[in-house]
Order: C-alpha cells, then structure tokens, then sequence
C-alpha cells in the first residue's frame, strides 16, 4: 500500500524541488568548471570519531576569533592614522564619535585577549589528548608557529592607541627585546626604528600589525587547517573504539542534499 | 644609469651562471652504467632549467634586497640633534637637585620629551661641575622618580631658544632615585642600591654655551665612585637599558647599533 503524503506536503515538495533546482543549476555549473562543490563538501562533511568532545570545538573557537579579529581589524583600519600626532585622537574619535565605533574597538580590543586564551587552552587541549602524536606532528609545529605570531599581534597592536599604557608597555617591551645577547641591540633598534622611539616606531608597529603578521597568520593557519582535513579528527583519550578501524558506510538516505549535486549521476565525488 | 647598470649585470650573470651551475651535475656518472647512445653530457633542458632557475633568482634578489635595506637600514642611521637647551646656569644653584624636563628632539614633538636629574657640584678649576642623570631606568626603561619632597609650585617653565624647545625645571630633594615599574631603586650618584637594574643611571655630557647649560652625547656608567665633584665615574659608550656594561655579561654586546651625534 502506498504511502502518499497530505496535499499540502505535495505542494511544499513542488516548491521545494523548484528552489532546489534554482539553487543546483548555478551550483552544478560552477562544479563542472571547479569541482567546488566536492571541495567544500570534502572540506565541511569528514567523517569523525563517534565519541568526540566539545574540548575539540576550540580549535574551531580560536578560529572565529581570529576571523572577528580581521573582520573588525580591517574597519578599525578605515578610521586610524598611524601617526603620532593623531593616533590618540583618531582612536577617541573612534570610541566617542563614529557610529557603534566603540563596539567595534571592543570586540577587536577584547577579542584580541579571547584570541590569544582561546589558542592556550586549544594547545592545551591538543596536548592532553595526546593529538600531536603521530601523524599530526607536523601540525603542532604549525601550531606552535602560529602561537609567537599571535602573540606579536598583540605586542604590535598595544601600541596603537599611541596612550600612556601603550607607550610605556611598547618602552619596556622594546628593551626586553634589546637585553637578548648578540642580535638584541640591533633589534630593538629595528623595531624602533630609529633610537628613540617615535613616528617610525608607531608606523613600523602599524605595518606588522596590518599586514605582514596576519599574512603570516592566515598562511599558517591555511596550513594548520589542510593538515588537519588530511589527518583527520583524534579520539579522546577515553576513547573505547579501536584505533584505526574502518567503520561502515553509513546507510544511503537517498536525499540528495543542497550540496550533493545529483546532476552527476548522484554518486559522491571520491567514487 | 641604474637600469643599463641592473641588465648588464643580468646579462653577465646569464652568460656565467651555467658554467657555474652545471659543474656538480651528476650527469659524469651516468655513462658508466648505461652508455646509452643519447646520453649527452650536458644535455639542453638541463642547460634551460638552470639558466631559468639562476636568472629567477637574480631577478628575485635584484627586486628583494633594495626592499629589504630600505625595510631595515634607515633604522640604523646615525641620528643628528641639536644639544638640548637646559635653560641659563642660574636655574640651578650648587648642592640642590632640580627636574629637568625638555624636549630632546622639538620636531617630533612630546614623544622626544625627556627627563634629566640637574645638580650642581659648584665650580672646578673656574668650571661648572654638574651631575646630570637620565631618569631612564636602566632595567627596561621606565622613568624614574625622584624619591622625596618635590616643589611643584616652584617649577618654572622656561622657552628655549631652540625652536618649539620647552623646558619645566622643578626643584626636587631626593633621598634616591626609584622606578615605578619594578622597583629599581638608585642612590643620589645614580649607583643601584635595589631592584633588577644592571648598571648605574646613565647620564649626560654638557656644554654650557652663551650662559645656557646644553645636554650632549648620554653615555653609560658602571659605577659612580665618591660623590659630587669628587666622583670617579666609569664611563661606557651609551647601551640599552638592561644591558651590561661590565663584568662577564658585557660580552653578551659586543656591539652597539646605536649611534648618536651632535
């Protein structure tokens, strides 16, 4: 006996099934030119262990910290002057004046710090689940790359605002660096740019925080991230399954999904 | 010029680079285990890739050292002041200690303002003797305070006769000097007597020209023997906070990139 659904489920799957055409046609049009499609499903859709914890969502954490830092970053950047004479200024304008300024300075401030806790207890996650064993070392050594960067961020970043804090952190900051034997004088003296501090410091500051750490940032993190799609999810510790076990192929739903092109013949990609 | 400069050296650097580059080939080898008929020696694509390879590099340094010096070295060049004008002599009478604060650089406006500890050790040999230390901690830098009673409403502002030169001469009685950062703490002679700080403070050369005392090169101290007019000061070259000057961990400098002028 079959089994028809009420008229008004019908009708909904006719709606359904034309918004799904729209959506598939330009969709599969751009699979056959790039094989996006697969892509991103190859990306979004891995098979994880059955027993994975909410500890393993703070990589992922760290990550939407870091893309808020950028998204904020970039229009903090529309309103600051890297010069001396109107950095202070510029940020008080920012705060007081520009429309929801002082939210967006917030979330970059604070989530500079959400960032950088983020990405400890991250590491320290990966450390108690024994997750950079082997294969997945070279990632830790990513990972642990990326950590100094953030860190630097932060170092480059504090300066900005061009306040008292910032100038006197930036002093002592300076010549920590410049007590290291051998390279330390010449390295303070670069980041100052000159011997004292002044303009130069506050624009060299500015470059490195603007674009040459986040594009070491975002190179490394778009390696940490390939690393991790290729290696895979780790079990915890506790784990019961046995290690390395094929498991089953899920049983077919037989619904296609938005992103399962059946244009192709409704075979997954990697057949 | 620069150009013509730039392609001859290409072109010479293309005529050399495969007889350069092609020398550790281990094409030699080959024959012995297989002679066969189209074995070259030298054969044309490897003649190619190293050729594309050298002139990729060439071209590579030509356009990344100018980026790279002119990213580094303007850091490192020697940085021409005028002397810091102090004000005129008789703003600091002999035995008492005064508050010097001025602009080290006026063009670059408050970021050069700095801090000087003035006293007067009374005339030697029909010369002005005085003691002046930079307030800068030699810890990591922070400004050091006077540590005793301090006369604000005695200060007195003065215009300097260097252009936007501003000068505030506070008198101060210090018992020592002490930094608020992490509690470095200095005797009147600018000697460490607690706290992190590696040296003794540094402090300035002076010239008194047209009745006005002028600050010139600072330079380092180790250590401040005696008091006043009577002290032996051991004297360095001007390092960094933090770093010593003397004893073993000197070595640690060898060399110092800082290099200032007048």
């Amino acid at each position: 006996m079959a089994v028809v659904p009420p008229p008004s489920r019908q009708r909904n799957q006719g709606i359904m099934a034309k918004v799904g055409h729209i959506v598939m046609v330009p969709l599969d049009w751009l699979e056959e030119r790039s094989g996006i499609v697969g892509g991103t499903k190859y990306f979004l859709f891995r098979k994880v262990p059955s027993d994975v914890n909410w500890f393993q969502t703070l990589g992922s954490a760290t990550l939407t910290a870091f893309l808020v830092q950028l998204g904020t970053g970039v229009v903090l950047a529309m309103y600051y002057k890297p010069t001396p004479d109107h950095a202070y200024e510029s940020i008080r304008n920012i705060t007081h004046d520009v429309t929801l300024g002082w939210l967006v300075r917030g979330m970059h401030r604070w989530g500079a710090s959400v960032f950088i806790i983020l990405l400890f207890l991250h590491m320290g996650r990966v450390f108690l689940f024994g997750a950079y064993k082997y294969p997945r070392e070279l990632n830790w050594i990513v990972g642990v790359l990326i950590l100094p960067l953030a860190l630097l961020m932060g170092f480059t970043g504090y300066l900005l605002p061009w306040d008292q804090t910032a100038y006197w952190a930036t002093v002592v900051g300076i010549n920590l660096n410049g007590t290291g034997p051998f390279v330390g004088p010449f390295l303070s003296q670069f980041l100052r740019g000159g011997d004292e501090i002044g303009a130069n410091t506050l624009t060299i500051f500015y470059a490195l925080h603007m674009l040459l750490l986040p594009g070491a940032l975002i190179a490394l993190i778009t390696l940490h991230l390939y690393l991790v799609v290729r290696l895979g999810v780790v079990s915890p510790p506790w784990s019961e399954e046995e290690a390395g076990r094929e498991r089953p192929e899920p049983a077919p739903t037989g619904d296609g999904g938005l992103l399962r092109p059946r244009a192709r013949g409704g075979r997954p990609r990697s057949e | 010029m620069i150009i013509t400069v730039i392609f001859g050296f290409l072109w010479a650097r293309d005529v050399m680079a495969p007889d350069r580059e092609a020398a550790p080939e281990p094409e030699p080898e080959a024959p012995a285990a297989d002679d066969g008929p189209e074995q070259e020696k030298y054969p044309r694509n490897v003649f190619l890739e190293l050729t594309t390879l050298a002139l990729g590099g060439v071209i590579t340094g030509v356009v990344a050292l100018p980026v790279l010096g002119f990213a580094v070295l303007p850091a490192f060049e020697k940085l021409e002041l005028e002397p810091a004008d102090l004000g005129p002599l008789d703003l600091y009478p002999e035995n008492e200690w005064r508050e010097s604060t001025f602009l080290l650089d006026p063009g670059s406006g408050e970021v050069s303002r700095r801090t000087a500890f003035v006293r007067s050790n009374g005339d030697v040999d029909g010369m002005p003797n005085m003691t002046i230390l930079s307030n800068r901690c030699v810890h990591l830098g922070c400004p050091v305070q006077a540590g005793g009673p301090r006369e604000d409403e005695r200060a007195e502002t003065v215009e300097t006769e260097t252009e936007g030169g501003e000068l505030t001469v506070t008198p101060v009685q210090p018992a020592n000097f002490s930094c608020p950062c992490h509690g470095g703490a200095y005797d009147l002679e600018g000697n460490r007597i607690a706290g992190p700080p590696v040296r003794a403070l540094d402090r300035y050369t002076f010239e008194i020209s047209g009745g006005n005392l002028k600050l010139l090169l600072p330079y380092s101290v180790g250590e401040v023997e005696g008091e006043g007019a009577d002290a032996t000061i051991i004297a360095y070259q001007q390092q960094g906070p933090g770093e010593h000057v003397d004893g073993l961990s000197a070595f640690l400098y060898p060399i110092q990139p800082k290099d200032l002028e007048y």
